[in-house]
């Protein structure tokens, strides 16, 4: 097979995109033929799912190759000066990254690194995305976000302290009541879904089986994918079985799984569908620890969605085990590691933080932490200073109400 | 914008406040040409060097800063204090744990798939010394943590080569071997956090159970019956060091500490643990080499991450969980030296590359590892 270069492109070679994905790469075939080969496949990797993202990612995705289309000669040259300086070997050059993206831009990370050009071309990427910010200003939230983390499900009492990281971010209560406060967090952020319904605009995240629930909300929980990780976990026990099989074409095999594939129903969401069969094949732990799950759908939900809510309740986690016979199914009932899985949480409901401070919209942004059942919180609102602490006797709908 | 270097910098200027406050260390500068803590130096001839890779990759939050330092114990109070600690060495190769351990192992950046089961192209400190000293095959071992780095002990350079390096002893492959099938010891024998799912093929100069016995003086149930006393991978490779150390006392040792990658699993309580437990084998090595009679008054122990993990701050990591980034933290780590020759209680800012330690060693040992493409560390010397 010989090179193919971008400017080659014909529009009979995205035959095989989804309809809505090859409407758009054929929309824009003239603005893809200009840019260089190490950038144009991570590109057509996020063009290629566009049938499958969500609002908000599709229309930041069009006014990317909206700004690509309208960029001068010169300035096209400009943009991407540093990622034409980047060398590919001749199997890169020669791979089919029309219409395996994803697969083309793994083996262009190992051969970054191999190459010692990992650097040059991690410049090149954060100097584009910063002048595409400039160009194109990232989507505002429609209200102010609000991120609730709940943590430390089944625990009595913590072994170190908690919310470190978070503490000088926020105020630190220390006498919450309690009572009844999973209902009112819940119910806090189904009052915002329905005040501002936007489709994926609202989030519920359950590490453990999701409590009831408006349908105005989004919801993914571990307990929900149970049969799903079952049964990816009996498809990654044989691929590993079988000779030759090593982690490229493991990952390779994960990566073109599909909803079906786990038994997931035909008539569901087929977009939450597919970005749930994505936190399991591509997050790491997730399908084996609830707390990695649920960290990392929180993260993915902020990276793609950019909810305006989200609820997030960690729950425990199996205690570790060998991989073995974590990859093993069985139906005897996990124990669990209630002080690890808290302070599994305790980092992730941090992570959510910083998550959802990458988000447009920050500066407004709200974030509330509890020990769940008991009286330990942190808020951080642009309402409240930083780094203090309250003893004062305060309830849950009263701290959203302080931090709005 | 604050530049790689800065960063680079900074966290160097904060690892070295950090130790002054919590050790009383003071900076190298100062002392250096005149210091009186200077280790008694063993002839190169009579030296002993033992490398532990502070195992998987560890960062400052949760190790040198302030709310890391209660992980280290050991590291803190016990070895800093004896060591010669330098807070900037500079990771520029692949971050994936074999490659770089290799390259650790050659002072020159190997860029094989982190995932086969190859040599490394460029020769090994253990073929350097070994050639060089004329040492035979029992002064030069390695223990490491999984298949994957069954092949470390020497390089495919034709100079080289089978036969020319170290014996490399993998635990969990004895375990497995020792274990034949049944399943009380499979806690321990996970391969790989990078990629949990795949265990390579075993090749090259690897020492096999049957050589148990006869070299280490340890019998299988004995083994087998000691695993089952361990909680992770890597007190099963201290355990075997410790065997290595009383009955063929090699002058150079090097081992791979791992059990700090379970991080790769996203659980930050498992990491820590992972820490902390590195921390308390690194301090009961040390205490081994002091009590060992082959070892005490004439080894150098150098103790090192091969490299960091990912910034929480950066967008496309998740933070603690990997190394993929290639951020400055992921790339930057630290050394501590402490022992014979060594200059105690000192803290040193320059900015050392991690392929200047196979020069470094070769400049203790008395070889040199001339396709290496790092430079002695002169404040070791």
């Amino acid at each position: 097979m010989t090179a193919m270069l971008p400017g080659d492109l014909k529009p009979e070679q995205f035959n095989a995109y989804p309809p809505e994905a090859k409407k758009l790469a054929l929309d824009y075939l003239p603005a893809f033929q200009r840019v260089p080969p190490s950038f144009l496949p991570s590109l057509l990797r996020e063009v290629i799912e566009y049938d499958y993202k969500f609002p908000v990612e599709r229309r930041a995705l069009q006014r990317e190759l909206e700004n690509l289309r309208s960029l001068s000669a010169s300035d096209n040259t400009d943009w991407f000066r540093e990622f034409s300086a980047i060398q590919l070997s001749p199997a890169l050059e020669k791979f089919d990254w029309v219409n395996n993206p994803a697969q083309y831009v793994e083996q262009l990370s190992a051969h970054l690194w191999t190459t010692h050009q990992m650097d040059a071309f991690r410049r090149a990427a954060i100097n584009y995305a910063e002048r595409l910010r400039s160009a194109v200003p990232p989507e505002a939230p429609t209200q102010p976000r609000m991120g609730i983390a709940i943590i430390g499900q089944g625990v009595d009492k913590p072994d170190e302290p908690l919310f470190r990281k978070l503490r000088p971010q926020g105020a630190y209560f220390t006498a919450v009541n309690p009572e009844n406060g999973l209902p009112q967090l819940l119910d806090a952020v189904t009052t915002r879904a329905k005040a501002s319904p936007t489709p994926y605009g609202h989030w519920y995240i359950d590490g453990g089986r999701a409590l009831s629930h408006d349908a105005s909300l989004t919801c993914v929980s571990y307990e929900g994918l149970a049969s799903a990780r079952t049964a990816l976990l009996e498809r990654i026990q044989n691929e590993t079985r079988r000779s030759g099989v090593g982690p490229e074409s493991l990952r390779t095999t994960m990566a073109q799984l599909r909803p079906a594939d786990l038994g997931f129903n035909p008539s569901g969401d087929e977009i939450l569908d597919r970005f749930q069969v994505k936190l399991l094949t591509e997050g790491s732990g997730t399908q084996i620890f609830s707390t990695s799950f649920t960290q990392w759908a929180a993260r993915e939900a902020l990276r793609r969605a950019q909810p305006v809510s989200l609820l997030v309740r960690f729950a425990p986690r199996q205690r570790q085990k060998p991989m073995v016979e974590l990859l093993a199914p069985s139906n005897a009932p996990p124990q669990l590691d209630l002080l690890g899985s808290l302070v599994d949480a305790d980092m992730g409901a941090y992570y959510n933080w910083i998550n959802q401070q990458r988000l447009p919209g920050s500066e407004k942004s709200m974030f509330l932490v509890w020990f769940e059942n008991h009286k330990e919180a942190v808020a951080i609102s642009p309402a409240l200073p930083r780094g203090t602490v309250s003893a004062a006797a305060a309830t849950l709908p009263q701290l959203l109400s302080w931090m709005a | 914008m604050t530049s790689p270097v800065q960063i680079s910098q900074q966290l160097s200027f904060t690892r070295r406040e950090f130790l002054r406050s919590a050790s009383g260390l003071v900076l190298g500068s100062a002392l250096l040409d005149s210091s009186p803590l200077v280790s008694g130096v063993t002839p190169q001839s009579k030296r002993k060097v033992i490398v532990i890779t502070f195992g998987g990759g560890a960062r400052d939050q949760e190790t040198f800063a302030p709310e890391g330092q209660e992980n280290i114990p050991h590291l803190m109070k016990e070895l800093i204090p004896q060591s010669s600690f330098f807070t900037q060495v500079v990771n520029r190769g692949i971050l994936g744990h074999y490659v770089a351990t290799a390259s650790l192992a050659t002072g020159a950046y190997e860029t094989f798939n982190n995932f086969a089961a190859v040599s490394p192209d460029s020769p090994t400190v253990f073929e350097y010394f070994r050639k060089e000293r004329k040492r035979p095959a029992s002064d030069a071992w390695v223990v490491a943590p999984s298949n994957g780095f069954n092949r470390i002990g020497e390089s495919s350079n034709r100079a080289y080569g089978p036969g020319t390096g170290a014996r490399v002893i993998l635990p969990k492959h004895l375990l497995s071997a020792a274990s034949s099938g049944a399943t009380d010891y499979s806690h321990l024998l996970r391969d790989s956090y990078e990629t949990p799912l795949y265990a390579p093929q075993l090749g090259g100069n690897t020492f096999e159970l049957e050589q148990m016995e006869n070299l280490l003086k340890l019998s299988v149930d004995d083994f087998k019956n000691h695993a089952l006393t361990l909680s992770s991978a890597d007190e099963l490779s201290v355990y075997i060091v410790r065997q290595l150390m009383k009955q063929l006392a090699p002058s150079l040792l090097w081992v791979t500490l791992h059990d700090i990658d379970v991080a790769h699993a996203g659980a930050y309580s498992l990491y820590i643990e992972g820490i902390r437990r590195t921390d308390r084998l690194c301090g009961e090595l040390w205490k081994l080499a002091q009590s060992e009679p082959e070892y005490a008054g004439k080894t150098t122990l150098l103790i090192l991450p091969d490299f960091g993990r990912d910034a929480d701050e950066d967008a496309g990591g998740n933070g603690f969980q990997h190394h993929r980034t290639g951020d400055v933290p992921s790339r930057t780590t630290w050394m501590m030296a402490l022992g014979s020759g060594i200059r105690e209680g000192v803290v040193f800012d320059r900015r050392l590359d991690s392929l200047d330690l196979v020069p470094t060693i070769g400049s203790m040992m008395g070889f040199s590892a001339s396709q290496s493409h790092g430079h002695p560390i002169t404040e070791l010397l």
